[in-house]
């Protein structure tokens, strides 16, 4: 069997059969071992509908004058990396963390969200409690620097964010962080 | 690989078949490898069929390959036969007899116009010469896969003694491109319909236990937040958005409650819910992470993930709050755990010398089996009957679905042809 013969008949059926249609279940009579009965049609029902919804954020990613998009500042710096198995902050990103910090405390309004990552090994609601550990570091950190609790929001994307397939150490390591977003970014 | 190429290949008639059907969406390949040590020999004759509807869907197809993937089948090939009866008073049974069936099956589809046909079906057992299951369906076109996999139910309950699933279905998370889709198809991977769809990640589809909502977690927002969803209406409602994650839901066995996982701004712990996002309690309170709850099907416990012994391992605790005791002691990474419908067993995901499987453990006696052989195995959950579990695992990179019987002898993959398929949930029987 060609495989790109199996691939372009499989895409076509699903490019010709890309409308959803509810499931409409035929109604059925079960005599088993007796004569044929016949059964009630099933237009009727159609408890198994499925109706879709599509939800899209619409993030704002304006303003170029902003300090925390301009890169040649330090705060455009949004990755914090971590070791294998470990949450601690390692020393060379403490002006990443510093930066963040003072920006926080001289912006009382700015809210920030602290977003752990993990690699893909291992299951995925299992990662987002190991990501949830590095972002919780980072706002330890940020708590030591002086910011109030209530501008920090630590949440986790375990896996959902790694590169997958990663084969090596170094591409391990870039999904091993925490990624700094401020509130309406 | 004999099997797994005429399967193909049978799917490709099928797929082709498929595209005069306006029900079709995504196909999904199935591969079968091994085989149950008692496979019943059955003969699934093709069913006489008016003109005009020869280019839909071919019933006797889709009830042979739903009764191959079960296992419990081995689905004799006809082709060569001289007579191919559509009704039990044209069976000679000498010759089926010599072809060693001990059942088969005999139809006919009418067209009765506007649309609707009439299908017959006979289930004959061929020793005794004497039927089975009788059947009639009044059905429309679009109705031809529903009515096959009914039809799949009855032949496996009838000889087996057990009810079928063909007739359930299945959600998964699709993800094509950036795009990632909730899904729910039939069992057998076909008529994908779509749930919900966003351009950020939507994990852990639960279905409630009467299989009219989904609960799941949406990324939307840029952080995880518990939604429930009707699958009729449409209608979703936030059901945890607190500050920190709000992920891993599990429904109690009556609906009225979830378990969910919240971490505010510290480690994950456990808490329960009701159902309209009300009445919330903590249910662990301990320093290290707590996730993946799942209810005992009696709902008296829940079982969870946790890593307060160093190691995640699987614990327990009364849902009506207490102290945890634990459940897994092989293994130094063992999570995930979902509950058998009689709840004797759990199955789980151990981490195998870095290769992680589908675990099996008898509650009643504590021995585990490993079920799967793939590297990156996740997210298992029972069939409605307990006979297999559903898994996700990678096949050259990508994410497709599998599943394995419960004894760990039948193995089959349905990989989607487009996207990357992972975190499916086997819906509960209707009603």
């Amino acid at each position: 069997m060609n495989n790109k013969v199996w691939m372009s008949v499989a895409l076509a059926v699903f490019l010709v059969a890309c409308k959803s249609a509810p499931v409409t279940p035929a109604k059925v009579e079960d005599k088993s071992g007796g004569a044929n009965t016949s059964a009630s049609t099933g237009t009727d029902s159609d408890a198994n509908g499925i109706k879709e919804v599509n939800i899209d954020s619409n993030a704002n990613n304006s303003d170029a004058n902003n300090p925390l998009r301009d890169p040649n500042n330090i705060l455009s710096k949004r990755n914090i990396y971590f070791d294998y198995n470990s949450d601690a902050v390692k020393a060379e990103f403490r002006p990443v963390v510093e930066a963040h910090a003072q920006y926080l405390k001289t912006h009382q309004d700015a809210k920030v969200i602290l977003q752990g990552n993990t690699d893909e090994r291992g299951t995925r609601e299992y990662n987002l409690s190991l990501g949830q550990r590095r972002s919780v570091s980072v706002k330890k950190a940020l708590n030591l620097l002086g910011v109030q609790d209530q501008q920090i929001e630590t949440v986790s994307y375990g896996e959902e964010k790694a590169s997958v397939n990663c084969t090596d150490e170094d591409c391990f390591q870039q999904n091993r962080r925490v990624d700094v977003v401020y509130q309406g970014e | 690989m004999k099997v797994i190429s005429n399967s193909i290949i049978s799917l490709l008639m099928l797929a082709v078949s498929f595209l005069a059907s306006t029900q079709a969406n995504a196909a999904l390949e199935i591969e079968i490898s091994g085989g149950g040590a008692q496979q019943i020999p059955v003969a699934i004759l093709p069913f006489a069929e008016p003109a005009g509807i020869s280019s839909k869907d071919s019933i006797h197809e889709i009830v042979a390959a739903d009764l191959k993937r079960s296992g419990m089948f081995r689905v004799l090939d006809t082709r060569g036969m001289a007579n191919l009866p559509t009704s039990p008073n044209q069976i000679k049974y000498a010759e089926w007899s010599a072809l060693q069936a001990q059942a088969m099956t005999v139809g006919t589809v009418e067209s009765l116009g506007g649309g609707r046909f009439k299908v017959t079906f006979q289930l004959m057992d061929v020793l005794k010469q004497t039927q089975l299951i009788g059947m009639d369906y009044q059905i429309t076109s679009s109705q031809v896969r529903a009515t096959a996999h009914k039809i799949a139910d009855a032949i496996y309950e009838k000889l087996t003694g057990e009810r079928g699933v063909f007739g359930s279905r299945i959600a998964y998370i699709n993800k094509i491109g950036k795009r990632y889709t909730l899904q729910v198809s039939d069992a057998d991977g076909f008529n994908a319909q779509n749930v919900v769809s966003s351009n950020e990640p939507i994990i852990s589809p639960a279905w409630s236990p009467d299989g009219s909502k989904m609960a799941y977690v949406s990324f939307e927002k840029k952080k995880p937040i518990v939604y429930v969803q009707s699958l009729t209406s449409g209608a979703r409602k936030v059901l945890a958005n607190y500050k920190g994650n709000n992920s891993a839901p599990s429904w109690s066995p009556d609906g009225s409650k979830l378990a969910i996982v919240l971490t505010y701004g510290a480690n994950s712990q456990i808490y329960i819910i009701d159902a309209d996002g009300g009445n919330l309690k903590q249910v662990t309170k301990s320093n290290a992470i707590d996730t993946e709850p799942a209810y005992s099907p009696d709902g008296k416990f829940i079982y969870f993930s946790s890593d307060r012994g160093g190691k995640p391992q699987i614990y327990k605790v009364p849902a009506s709050g207490g102290d945890a005791t634990r459940v897994t002691f092989e293994g130094a990474y063992n999570v995930s755990p979902h509950f058998s419908p009689d709840g004797r067993y759990l199955t789980y995901i151990r981490n195998d010398g870095g290769k992680f499987k589908v675990a099996l453990q008898d509650l009643s006696n504590g021995q585990v089996q490993l079920l799967s052989e793939g590297s990156q195995d996740e997210s298992p959950s029972f069939s409605p009957n307990g006979r297999l579990i559903l898994y996700a695992t990678k096949v050259r990179g990508r994410g497709t679905l599998a599943a394995v019987s419960s004894d760990g002898r039948v193995r089959q993959k349905l990989s989607e042809s487009t996207g990357d398929v992972r975190e499916p949930a086997w819906a509960p029987l209707a009603k």
